[in-house]
């Protein structure tokens, strides 16, 4: 063919302590619907920050139609007819649909002309839009289409979409599709990011592979097996240890048929979920970040209430138990995000031990509170878990990630839990560090607990965990033994396109 | 350049000097505004800091200071434990009018009887009072999710009403030749908050505001609800894990608040006021609220703070009748001291730094 619309070569970049991108490579021709595939955090959003300007590379070329292109900011990438349709919004609800529009635009044109070319493109491209309505009264679908009109308008000659279809039903999900092949028709070329591997082989015609920042393969979608796309996304060099089935002991928690709305806008309703962990058992669940991983957690910590019986602990109903009353049956978590949630930043370390250790390490009395034990408490976890830090007096916030994440899962392993739930327990923290946690993990399963280990990183779940399960879009795959399973499997449980359950969202 | 930093610690130094430094920067910035009215700004800064405390007539102002002190503090450590959980009473003066109120509407319901039980009856009268009305916005939060600053702030000038409806009516002195007001407390012995020591200045209401106090430290310091408190401040969602229960916080803490803020108006109308009469409250309830902030939220902060603020209230009336300062400058002198703590605040977490230009 001709010279590509877009041309990458060698893009790298890289943050403290992670290469995002690797010496990234690959071409973008003109009409193309070319699809970005990887797990979260494999790079794909810095990579499309760059072709947006947003980001500056450390090394490497872009070239647009064989002409050198280094957007310094976003403005220049649209004057390059590069638009860019974000995952999450950035939508005025009080303002109209024309006037939300308007606040996008170099030079927006009179309401009046633009209200009218906002109907034209919507009726050529098959996006019903009224300019008139409050984007307040939208839905996700339709405040999908505000963004995406806002990108027509500047007629681009490539549109990057980042997972655009997260918040879309099936109905809505077609019309995109129409929407985007029609363009690609008229010889816009569209980069479409996500990891949903069915998505990609009904609509790319090309796509390219991202893993740890490196681009890991391409291939013609349309030609490959969702399973080979997957053992691409998820790595073939996954270490599956060698586990000798163990003897578990009686049914620690049982969760059965638990559905539960979702707390916010951007949430994920949890539906029908089923598990069972029994002493002494690892249950890893994986799955992209945001199909249901905290909703999850809350449910078990006792922030999110559920039906009394969806929820049992060795037997007993604690769906309407708070989470002090669930610390106190011996059901601890650790939640993913450390400041704010597991711990309070700008209190001491101390402090911070009293805040789930109250109860099972018996911090106060009568309401009343025992610092010197707390400070005790505060220390033992600092000792045995290498928290590196001044002393208990330091503030939470003043620990680096690692140190801190270190306390947080240390708090709660020493408190003896019969079950322990924790969400990204190794998330951004050193290797030598993940290593002990992982160890302490294991240990306390050994010790009889039953632990629920929630993940994105499918090496440390193939490490730990004893079964497997994946969560998407707020339901759960059947747990299966860990050693049963191959890096193809998994990768479908994760990419969704596994089973009939998916099928009717 | 000037680069604000964050600090990894908030600095224990800074969080101390803070209120030092303002009321230093306040005395300064408020003297060139005096020298600006034309005044000597030594001899009115003086006037307002010293004349109270030692001056020739400090006898008579130094009992003055407790009187209005007491209410201050009283009612600022009720709301310092709401904002703490950023839970925003600004409805104390209301709570003040509808203690005073409940706790004179007992009291006046014994008139004549002479009973050593009244006046203990007529203080649970004025907290109830005050707790009532703070549960209001309370219950409006808990159970629609209102706002309890909006609620709060509006049920103050109902409650102005209701003291000019009862001054003019219910309450009204059948002996009162038909002036608005109540029997005054001062005649009915039982009933009358009086100094326990003559001429000191120390009623009830002040030992109330010691006990406070202490109550507040205790509870901050060494009880879990207090941590509580502190934790849904500092970070919302760790004291959901941890097991806070919003609504009933949200309960506690307004319902005590307006407690508080019932007994310091109690203790006014029965003591110091003598009397429930239509402009019978003055604005503590919205000074206490700058008390609890010059206090940095703190017992003992808030109990200097509310000292301060008696002081400059006093010293600033002395500086109005002697020096002919009019009585927006004393405001504005005031609203400087919490402005300037508000600014210098922002040192104890972050740190001022000069940025060079030449560093890219």
């Amino acid at each position: 063919m001709t010279t590509p619309l877009l041309s990458l070569q060698g893009l790298t970049k890289a943050y403290p302590g992670v290469v995002a991108n690797d010496t990234v490579s690959f071409d973008i021709g003109a009409g193309e619907v070319h699809a970005l595939l990887g797990e979260n955090g494999a790079g794909k959003s810095t990579l499309v920050k760059m072709i947006y300007g947003l980001v500056k590379p450390d090394s490497g070329t872009m070239l647009l139609r064989g002409q050198p292109y280094a957007p310094p900011e976003p403005r220049a990438a649209r004057a390059d007819g590069i638009a860019m349709v974000f995952q999450h919004f950035s939508l005025f609800d009080a303002l109209d649909v024309a006037e939300n529009v308007a606040l996008g635009m170099e030079n927006p044109p009179a309401m009046g002309d633009l209200a009218s070319r906002i109907r034209d493109v919507s009726e050529t491209y098959g996006l019903p839009l009224d300019p008139y309505r409050r984007v307040g009264d939208l839905s996700a679908g339709e405040r999908q289409r505000v963004e995406i009109i806002r990108c027509l308008l500047q007629d681009p000659k490539l549109l990057i979409m980042d997972e655009p279809t997260s918040v879309l039903t099936p109905q809505e999900v077609d019309i995109l599709f129409q929407t985007l092949q029609k363009l690609s028709s008229e010889g816009t070329s569209i980069l479409y990011i996500s990891h949903k591997l069915e998505e990609i082989r009904t609509l790319c015609d090309h796509a390219t592979i991202l893993r740890l920042g490196k681009n890991v393969g391409e291939c013609i979608p349309a030609e490959t097996s969702a399973r080979e796309m997957a053992e691409l996304m998820v790595g073939e060099t996954l270490q599956t240890p060698e586990r000798a089935g163990r003897d578990f002991g009686a049914v620690a928690l049982d969760i059965s048929g638990l559905s539960v709305p979702s707390p916010s806008e951007f949430g994920t309703a949890l539906k029908n979920l089923h598990l069972t962990v029994r002493k002494g058992e690892v249950l890893g669940i994986g799955g992209v970040a945001g199909n249901g991983q905290d909703e999850l957690l809350g449910v078990l910590s006792g922030e999110i209430s559920t039906d009394a019986e969806a929820v049992k602990l060795a037997g007993e109903p604690i769906g309407r138990e708070g989470p002090t009353a669930r610390r106190r049956m011996g059901l601890l978590t650790a939640p993913e995000e450390r400041l704010g949630h597991a711990a309070a930043p700008d209190m001491s370390l101390t402090e911070n031990a009293l805040l789930t250790g109250s109860v099972r390490e018996k911090l106060e009395k009568r309401g009343f509170l025992k610092w010197a034990e707390t400070q005790g408490f505060a220390e033992k976890i600092i000792k045995a878990f290498d928290v590196r830090t001044p002393g208990p007096d330091n503030a939470a916030r003043s620990l680096s990630g690692g140190n801190l994440q270190k306390f947080v899962i240390g708090r709660e392993v020493l408190q003896n839990p019969d079950v322990l739930v924790v969400n990204q327990p190794t998330w951004g923290v050193d290797a030598a560090a993940a290593a002990a946690i992982r160890q302490a993990i294991l240990d306390l399963a050994a010790g009889g607990a039953a632990v629920v280990c929630i993940s994105q990183d499918l090496d440390e779940l193939m490490e730990i965990s004893d079964s497997f399960a994946a969560l998407n879009e707020g339901r759960l795959s059947a747990p299966r033994p860990t050693t049963e399973l191959s890096v193809d499997e998994i990768g479908l449980m994760m990419g969704g396109a596994h089973g009939i359950e998916v099928a009717h969202v | 350049m000037i680069v604000l930093e964050k600090r990894p610690q908030p600095s224990q130094a800074w969080s101390l000097a803070t209120p030092l430094v303002a009321v230093l920067a306040t005395m300064f910035f408020g003297g060139l505004l005096f020298a600006a009215l034309g005044k000597n700004p030594v001899e009115a800064i003086m006037t307002i800091f010293w004349e109270p405390l030692f001056g020739e007539f400090s006898f008579y102002y130094r009992p003055q200071l407790l009187v209005k002190g007491a209410p201050l503090v009283l009612i600022a450590i009720g709301l310092s434990l709401g904002f703490k959980a950023g839970i925003w009473n600004i409805g104390a003066e209301g709570q003040y009018i509808m203690g005073a109120i409940v706790g004179a509407g007992v009291g006046l319901a014994f008139y004549p009887l002479e009973a050593w039980y009244i006046f203990p009856l007529m203080v649970i009268g004025g907290a109830l009072g005050g707790w009532a009305w703070a549960m209001i916005p309370a219950f409006l939060k808990v159970r629609f999710g209102t706002n309890e600053i909006l609620v709060s702030l509006m049920l103050v000038y109902v409650a102005e009403q209701m003291l000019a409806s009862v001054s003019l009516g219910l309450l009204k002195n059948p002996e009162g030749f038909g002036f608005p007001g109540s029997r005054n407390f001062q005649s009915y012995a039982s009933a009358y908050n009086a100094d326990l020591i003559e001429g000191s200045g120390m009623h009830w209401g002040v030992v109330a505001a010691f006990i406070a106090v202490i109550f507040a430290y205790v509870l901050l310091n060494r009880h879990m609800l207090g941590f509580h408190i502190r934790l849904t401040g500092e970070a919302p969602r760790a004291a959901r894990f941890a097991g806070v229960n919003p609504a009933r916080l949200i309960l506690f803490c307004l319902g005590l608040s307006g407690a508080l803020a019932g007994l310091a108006g109690l203790f006014e109308v029965s003591g110091p006021s003598g009397q429930v009469s239509i402009d019978f409250n003055v604005g503590y309830g919205f000074t206490a609220i700058i008390v609890a902030f010059l206090g940095r939220l703190h017992p003992v902060g808030i109990l200097l703070a509310g000292s301060l603020m008696a002081l400059t209230y006093i010293g600033g009336e002395i500086a109005q009748s002697e020096m002919g300062l009019p009585a927006a400058a004393i405001q504005v002198f005031q609203g400087m001291l919490l402005f300037f703590l508000l600014a210098f605040d922002l040192l104890t977490n972050y740190r001022l730094r000069l940025a060079l230009k030449e560093v890219a």
